[in-house]
């Protein structure tokens, strides 16, 4: 059993086996996970927002789908992970709060962020293996890296493996 | 008219913003007193700038559940009003507003429809409280949305004034005020305006 890494909001962490990466209480975030399942080694992004490109104020990468994702992809191949072996888990994106019929932008998000990390995944030829998204309830996630199992906690709900 | 720059804020402008919190949630506390007819005391609310990564912690801990009630707020003011509980304090004051024998090992899980809407309305009065008084002071119009409550971790909550600000900056600033400990109820009022509004609350008392 490995250390425990936290990835915060706007954040990302890599690491190899036999350490495991976790965020805490996602909302409307999306914890997108990547795995080389040959090497173990494992990144975790906590993205906030779409894109990058639509924020003036967008020096934090971690923050976005796209810039976030590229990020933690530059990392794990630096460690010696494999773009064309990877496999992604995505979870997080709910909708916190719903006022009816009445749809803010804001509130939206969560969709807005699961399709951004969708888009980009797919754009990387990254296959998306497993998902747990939307809905309107918050998650934490770990990730594994030992089997890149992918687990999921939600209040008053069983644990999820992906 | 100063803007508000969150990397560099000035001394006064957190005075008057924690002045806005004080006149605020006082007439919160003062209605939450009346509707429980129990004293209720606050404590002198702080003007919290965070990083992303402190946000929650300014709560607790971000896998805690707690009682989140959500308005957007709209007019003059833009951004969002919440209160916050954590579950032995909602429990315990739906107890006392519908003359339950209060249940300590009462379960979250176990809120039924009728004390979650009794929740709701409770918060719809406090928040509505608080917002009136910020309205009176700054001569500004405030509407505010129908509240809506979630039950859920303190980091899925909060997440989402995160987000309003996320698409700024790396920092949240919110007024923050809590009830004091002898009141047992553990909750919080956060105001968050959107980066604009504050410059809007900010001109209307001069600054």
């Amino acid at each position: 059993m490995g250390e425990i890494i936290k990835v915060g909001m706007a954040d990302l962490k890599v690491c190899r086996e036999p350490d495991s990466l976790t965020t805490l209480g996602l909302g409307s975030c999306v914890g997108v996970a990547l795995y080389d399942p040959i090497t173990k080694i494992s990144g975790l992004a906590h993205v906030m927002l779409p894109s990058s490109k639509e924020i003036r104020n967008n020096a934090n990468i971690a923050k976005f789908a796209d810039t976030g994702i590229d990020e933690t992809l530059r990392l794990m191949v630096e460690m010696g992970a494999q773009t064309k072996r990877m496999v992604a888990k995505i979870a997080g994106g709910a909708q916190m709060f719903s006022f009816g019929s009445k749809s803010s932008d804001n509130l939206n998000i969560g969709l807005k962020n699961v399709e951004a990390v969708k888009a980009k995944l797919t754009e990387l030829h990254i296959p998306i293996v497993a998902e747990d998204t939307g809905l309107n309830y918050g998650r934490t996630v770990i990730l594994d890296s030992n089997t890149g199992e992918y687990s999921i906690k939600a209040v008053g709900k069983p644990i999820k493996v992906l | 008219m100063a803007k508000i720059d969150l990397d560099n804020m000035e001394s006064v402008q957190f005075d008057v913003l924690r002045e806005i919190g004080n006149i605020g949630a006082g007439n919160a506390t003062t209605a939450l007193s009346k509707l429980l007819d129990a004293r209720i005391d606050m404590r002198v609310p702080k003007v919290n700038l965070a990083g992303f990564s402190e946000i929650t912690g300014i709560i607790g801990d971000e896998e805690e559940v707690m009682v989140g009630i959500l308005l957007s707020l709209e007019g003059d003011v833009n951004g969002m009003m919440m209160f916050l509980l954590d579950t032995a304090s909602a429990g315990r004051l739906v107890a006392t507003l519908l003359k339950q024998e209060e249940n300590i090992d009462k379960d979250i899980y176990d809120f039924s429809e009728m004390e979650l809407s009794a929740l709701n309305e409770i918060g719809n009065i406090i928040t509505g409280a608080y917002l009136s008084a910020l309205s009176d002071l700054t001569k500004l119009t405030i509407v505010s949305s129908v509240p809506t409550l979630q039950v859920d971790m303190a980091g899925a909550i909060l997440s989402i004034p995160a987000i309003e600000f996320s698409k700024i900056g790396d920092k949240v600033l919110l007024i923050e005020t809590q009830f004091d400990e002898e009141s047992h109820i553990n909750g919080y009022f956060l105001l968050v305006p959107e980066l604009e509004s504050y410059d809007v609350i900010l001109n209307s008392l001069g600054l």
